[in-house]
């Protein structure tokens, strides 16, 4: 090995000609985690100053290949090389000290500490900070003019909304000397516009010579900005393209193993009676307004999708729908039924009205993660006389429904008896949707259906839902990610602050315009200059 | 006047002694919960170091080796709950307790074995007590009125350890705020991620913040059995350990306002000893036990309400497990 190393170095200095040698390279990494084999003989090329996409399905193994790159877990063999060097990295220390920074999909950000208190957060250079904070400070914002990354040093971290953060994470990196830059699921959080600013940023950082890493599930950003892009499938590297030659369909393929729908097939929507009616819902929680005169119809046979940044209201007007927070003010009719701060109706009663819920946080509120499948597939439905005796539950038919469920909905494995939890999340997603649809509620309420889900599952439970609509329910449907919700909805409701701020044909929307929507810059001013202004307001400390 | 104004001076001087503990294990709890650690274990630690300052001052003569063999003990329940908490992540209030329980039957037991007093140590009398220190100037400062007076009445006369313990706190605060040790314990109670993440072991700074809160509960417990009292008696600690829990509660573990929650809680026991017998205009004799119990009600009361949200360290409680 290191003769070959010797080797390649010579005949470097002597031609020159031949390529550097590239900035990662792995070899035959493999890591089990017990008997799951979370990467199987990985091999990875990136060249420098470059951006190369790793794409793959959850659990397909791109973040446990990060982290040993990071330095978080170690392999349990194969090689790393950077720069043509071969290193040990044992822990996120070492990758530091390699040029490695990496942007997590979760912000390891101290959201009580300032910007400059996060930036040199274990890169203090001296023990006393008085000094080396001046320092830090000089070195930041010299770092965001050069990368054009503005954001104020003294802003406390917490404050800032996501795409800041982000940015803080980037300077992060940058400060401690990254010349290789790993970005796990970077715009998961994003709007579009701020997506958008995220890869002009990754285009200044590759024109500077980074290279980058860009972990994604998503087929666009790979189009979009990478230049050449591995697959990954199950724990093992499957494939590697030039991303000129390759397209969203053939990606998609690899990825999944199979051919895969990307459109989401269906006719017209073809409205009906009105089957819930909201009027003028407000509700405030510690004085903070999270819903501000929100009205809406859901008629029968059509998809509402609710589009916007998450924390704009979405989960409190599914709660208020849902009978989960009585009303503060307004109304919601149900059929001849009419909800009102003093008429509060609990969830069992809105159940009764036909009205289904798929929670947006599965976990927390769709199923009990220790509870098996079966118990699971009843839950909110329990006291059915079906699944009664006189005194103890009848589990012959709880379970003959659940296998039943599971069969209909394509959940595997196919056993009730297994804990909630020990399933993936695309089929605890599915066994949830599954208790829902199968009582064929008159309006189904449903929030993020596709979250942390996989392709193949996406396509299922898409279908599902149009199969739905077409039999006459009413959906609402809220999702993050915005194709999602183009691909669903007839008709498209966006939220900002509380509030609906705009109501789109589903037919006539384009990502553009609701992102506009989404960061409330209406649809008169031109995104870009939007996006500017919103800039200045955390940048007044950084010279121009 | 001047018997009022003296009254005063005495009350807040011993509010100042009664203190003291008080407001170093609070410093002690700060530096352990900002890291992460719940410390219930004040209360342990206080006691344990106590009973080893009391015993060692008793056989060795030396207050000093007394104040070293208190801080030894201390630091080793440190050290134990640091292993539970941190290296085997067990559940942090739980490990607390048992070194609770622990401190309060070891100090009887082995008081009883050697000493055969039933628990309690031989009193100390000389060079085995911190005697109380005249500061320079005390003098002809006397003379000087009312600011002399405080300064000799109030300021000067006490032990080496009541200062101590007023300067843990400048010293506290100048550690967390202005040193990189302190923004690495702050971060890693608020995201050990974010510090494993930028490559800094979080074993080892947690292990060094609960180490730090050892030295100062043993300093504490010194204070107790060989500054403040005589000899070591069965639950001496009798509670001052949770009362400094309170009360960096109360001060949403920051320094100053701990040391201020502190003094206030060492104020009203010092009026309960003022107020003892004393019949009130009007009131009549206030019960001594209603004195006492005043700021454990006041604890609750204030934290109820009073004093808006008390937001601890966000990772607090939580053992680090590196996962994903």
């Amino acid at each position: 090995m290191s003769v070959e190393r010797i080797k390649t170095q010579g005949s470097e200095a002597v031609g020159g000609q031949s390529a550097p040698p590239p900035a990662i390279e792995l070899k035959a990494i493999s890591k089990s985690f017990g008997p799951v084999k979370a990467n199987q003989n990985v091999d990875l090329k990136v060249l420098p100053g470059t951006i190369h996409g790793i794409i793959g399905e959850n659990g397909a193994g791109k973040s446990t290949l990060m982290s040993i790159l990071y330095g978080f877990y170690e392999a349990d063999s194969g090689e790393i090389l950077i720069n043509g060097q071969k290193k040990k990295i044992h822990s996120s220390r070492d990758a530091i000290s390699f040029g490695i920074g990496m942007v997590h999909q979760h912000f390891m950000l101290v959201e009580t500490f300032t910007v400059l208190e996060n930036v040199m957060l274990g890169a203090e250079g001296a023990p006393l900070l008085n000094k080396s904070s001046q320092s830090a400070r000089k070195e930041l914002l010299k770092l965001s003019k050069e990368y054009s990354l503005a954001v104020d040093p003294d802003a406390m971290t917490g404050d800032l909304p996501v795409g800041l953060q982000q940015r803080v994470e980037i300077l992060k990196a940058l400060y401690r000397g990254a010349e290789i830059l790993i970005l796990d699921e970077p715009t998961g959080v994003l709007t579009p516009q701020e997506t958008d600013q995220l890869f002009k940023i990754l285009d200044i950082l590759r024109s500077r010579g980074v290279s980058i890493i860009l972990i994604t599930h998503k087929l666009q950003e790979i189009m979009a900005i990478t230049d050449r892009v591995s697959v990954m499938r199950a724990g093992t590297m499957v494939s590697e393209r030039e991303t000129s030659e390759t397209s969203k369909n053939e990606l998609a393929e690899l990825m999944v193993g199979r051919k895969v729908l990307l459109e989401v097939d269906k006719t017209d929507a073809n409205p009906g009676e009105i089957l819930l009616e909201a009027k003028n819902l407000s509700y405030k929680e510690d004085g903070v307004t999270k819903l501000d005169n929100v009205s809406l119809t859901l008629r029968a046979g059509e998809i509402v999708g609710i589009a916007g940044v998450s924390g704009n209201g979405q989960t409190e007007l599914l709660a208020a729908l849902s009978g989960i927070c009585p009303l503060q003010s307004g109304s919601i009719d149900i059929g001849s039924t009419q909800i009102t701060p003093k008429n509060h109706k609990n969830p069992k009663e809105f159940r009764e009205l036909s009205v289904g819920h798929v929670p947006e946080d599965r976990h927390r509120m769709g199923m009990v993660t220790a509870f098996t499948a079966q118990e699971t597939a009843i839950m909110g439905f329990h006291e059915d006389p079906a699944y009664n005796g006189k005194i103890l539950m009848n589990n012959k038919a709880v379970q003959e429904h659940c296998t039943r469920l599971m069969q209909d909905y394509d959940v595997r494995p196919e056993d009730p008896k297994l804990k909630s939890a020990n399933f993936s999340g695309g089929n605890q997603q599915k066994l949830v949707l599954a208790r829902e649809m199968d009582r064929r509620p008159e309006v189904l309420l449903v929030g993020q259906p596709t979250r942390g889900v996989d392709i193949g599952a996406i396509e299922f439970i898409h279908k599902n839902l149009i199969a739905m609509r077409d039999a006459g329910s009413a959906i609402l449907v809220v999702s993050v990610e915005l194709e999602e919700i183009m691909s669903l909805s007839d008709r498209i409701l966006v939220m900002f602050e509380g509030r609906i701020v705009g109501e789109v044909s589903g037919k006539e929307a384009d990502a553009r315009q609701l992102g506009l929507l989404m960061g409330n810059a209406g649809t008169q001013s031109t995104g870009s200059e939007q996006q500017n202004n919103n800039n200045t307001t955390h940048s007044e400390e950084i010279p121009a | 006047m001047d018997d009022l104004f003296l009254l005063l001076l005495s009350t807040l001087d011993s509010t100042l002694r009664v203190s003291a503990p008080l407001v170093l294990c609070a410093m002690a709890g700060i530096f352990s919960e900002r890291s992460g650690i719940i410390d219930i274990s004040l209360e342990g630690k206080l006691l344990a170091a106590a009973f080893a300052a009391a015993a060692v001052a008793a056989v060795s003569g030396s207050a000093f080796v007394g104040l070293g063999a208190a801080i030894v003990t201390s630091v080793l329940m440190a050290l134990l709950h640091g292993f539970a908490c941190i290296t085997h992540r067990g559940n942090q209030v739980v490990s607390g307790l048992a070194i609770n329980i622990l401190a309060s039957g070891l100090t009887v037991t082995l008081g009883g074995a050697w000493f055969h007093k039933g628990g309690q140590t031989p009193t100390l009398s000389g060079d085995a007590r911190f005697s109380p220190i005249s500061l320079p100037g005390s003098d002809f400062l006397a003379e000087i009125p009312f600011l002399g007076t405080i300064y000799v009445e109030l300021i000067s006369g006490h032990n080496l350890l009541v200062y101590i313990a007023f300067l843990a706190v400048p010293i506290t605060w100048w550690v967390l705020y202005k040193t990189r040790f302190g923004l690495r314990l702050r971060a890693v109670g608020e995201n050990p991620q974010a510090v494993d993440t930028a490559g800094i072991s979080v074993t080892f700074l947690r292990y060094r913040s609960v180490i730090i809160a050892g030295i100062l509960c043993g300093i504490a417990g010194a204070y107790l059995s060989t500054g403040q009292n005589a000899a070591f008696g069965k639950e001496m600690s009798a509670g001052q350990g949770y009362i400094a829990l309170a009360a960096m509660i109360f001060g949403k573990w920051k320094p100053v306002p701990g040391l201020l929650a502190c003094m206030l809680f060492g104020f009203l026991d010092a009026m309960a000893v003022r107020l003892q017998g004393v019949a009130l205009p009007g009131i009549g004799e206030i019960p001594v036990q209603f004195m006492q119990a005043l700021p454990y009600v006041l604890t609750v009361i204030l934290l109820a309400g009073f004093i808006g949200k008390a937001i601890a360290p966000k990772a607090i409680g939580r053992p680090y497990v590196k996962e994903r």
